[in-house]
């Protein structure tokens, strides 16, 4: 270890070598995706820095409620226990309409809508990469998370887990360049896909034709195509559209609904396709395994899949 | 079994990873230096003996693994600029702190070129100059960093370990 000279050859060698399993590496993760143990390992090793990163944020919310008056909790408490019944009359209707659309499904012989699983996940304070919309969640693997969740918040779809760890995960945004998400126009049931475009404030819809019934204010819903985000939740509001003749398609911008730069809690969803941690198969002939498409349904526009829109409107 | 300055490194690394990952207001993020490869560039630098081209490799790694990239994409462009550093140690500890900023900066500059490239190739790579500026912001950081980094390794580690 005292050499003045250091081995100068060999640091050369392994620097082609590394370069070598680097390159491979890196091919690997992106051609095949069969990475996610190593990642997982690492990540573990990162957690501890993750953990003290947030720590100031956790330590902030448990002193605010810690630390808050009683006539502030009374006040809080009474104001919830107003929105809890609020929210239960109207459940009370949706109840009935959920009974009610899954007779007509019946009377359809359309394949049965399951009822999704949901947890709470609570958003990490960490930044990841100021060019991608990535966030880390305090769930993982332990609580049965899956990659390719669908994460949601209270307004709208927030995106998918694209790294599942023990302990946490990462989700991508809607609004990721490489996030892409089947929608369908609230209003009419045109299908579309919306691109994220790394901008937090706008999602694209692309190839869409000039003569689509299309106005400023609609609303986009998952379609559900692709198998990935649950069906009916809303996604985004249009904003914008540019009809110039000029060009061969529409150029329609729609703002998030979901908010997704102030929202700490998310919601994690199990889809039909993914029952919750603890299975109890409900129609195990028609669990479709393992799709392996990164961008759920590339172009819905092409493919007539027969679904009807809505068995009650 | 750790000797004190193998400490000293891990703990300084911890600490890179933090204000790697710290969030920041909006504004600022675009300008967050790149201290992971700040940090281990000294490191490989004051001890070229225990901070080679493997270690720059795998703390990439780890990079990538915060950053939710492509693996192998941060541990390419660190592990190269560590093999630069490596190699070129003597002459560097000699120069003058403005010289060895300016020498950073080519290296940040060529890290972040290399993982430009690779987002490139995958096809997300940012389309604004402001992807440059971890790069400047790290060059003009480098002299207290490494006054910092110095003080803290004469203070807590000993000395003449190569």
């Amino acid at each position: 270890m005292q050499t003045l000279f250091l081995r100068g050859p060999s640091a050369t060698l392994r620097m082609i070598i590394f370069v070598i399993i680097s390159l491979a590496l890196m091919t690997v993760d992106h051609r095949w995706k069969h990475l996610d143990a190593v990642r997982n390992t690492l990540s573990y090793l990162l957690y501890p820095v993750e953990y003290v990163v947030d720590l100031p944020i956790r330590l902030y919310y448990w002193g605010e409620e810690t630390l808050s008056t009683q006539q502030n909790l009374l006040d809080e408490n009474r104001r919830l226990r107003d929105l809890q019944l609020q929210s239960r009359v109207q459940l009370q209707k949706l109840d009935i309409l959920e009974k009610e659309n899954e007779r007509l499904r019946e009377l359809l012989s359309a394949t049965p809508k399951t009822t999704e699983d949901h947890l709470i996940a609570e958003i990490i304070a960490v930044d990841v990469d100021p060019y991608r919309h990535f966030i880390v969640l305090n769930k993982g693997t332990n609580d049965g998370t899956y990659k390719g969740q669908p994460i949601i918040d209270a307004h709208g779809v927030m995106g998918q887990i694209v790294y599942v760890n023990a302990m946490t995960s990462t989700a991508m945004l809607i609004t990721d360049v490489s996030h892409a998400i089947p929608v369908q126009i609230d209003r009419t049931g045109l299908r579309s896909v919306a691109f994220g475009t790394g901008q937090t404030d706008y999602l694209d819809l692309r190839h869409i034709p000039h003569n689509a019934d299309l106005r400023v204010g609609d609303k986009l819903i998952s379609s559900g195509l692709g198998e990935r985000f649950p069906r009916n939740y809303p996604v985004a509001v249009i904003t914008k559209i540019d009809r110039d003749t000029g060009e061969t398609f529409i150029d329609v911008r729609a703002e998030p609904l979901a908010q997704l730069d102030t929202s700490r809690e998310v919601l994690l969803v199990w889809t039909q396709n993914h029952e919750k941690a603890m299975p109890e198969p409900e129609q195990p002939a028609e669990t479709p395994e393992e799709e392996t498409v990164e961008k759920p349904a590339e172009e819905p526009d092409k493919e007539v899949v027969e679904e009807p829109v809505d068995a009650v409107e | 079994m750790l000797s004190s300055n193998l400490k000293v490194a891990i703990l300084s690394l911890f600490v890179a990873f933090m204000l790697t990952i710290m969030p920041l207001p909006g504004w600022v993020v675009e300008f967050r230096p790149d201290w992971v490869t700040l940090v281990l560039i000294y490191w490989a630098m004051a001890l070229p003996a225990r901070t080679g081209v493997t270690i720059g490799w795998l703390v990439g790694l780890m990079l990538d693994v915060s950053h939710g990239a492509i693996l192998g994409q941060h541990a390419l462009g660190l592990m190269l600029v560590i093999y630069i550093v490596h190699i070129q140690h003597q002459r560097l500890r000699v120069a003058s702190l403005v010289q060895q900023a300016i020498v950073i900066f080519f290296l940040l500059l060529l890290k972040q070129l290399i993982v430009l490239w690779v987002s490139g190739i995958v096809g997300h790579a940012p389309d604004t100059w402001l992807y440059f500026m971890p790069t400047i912001t790290g060059a003009m950081l480098w002299p207290w960093i490494y006054i910092i980094m110095r003080d803290i390794r004469r203070k807590f580690g000993y000395r003449a370990n190569y």
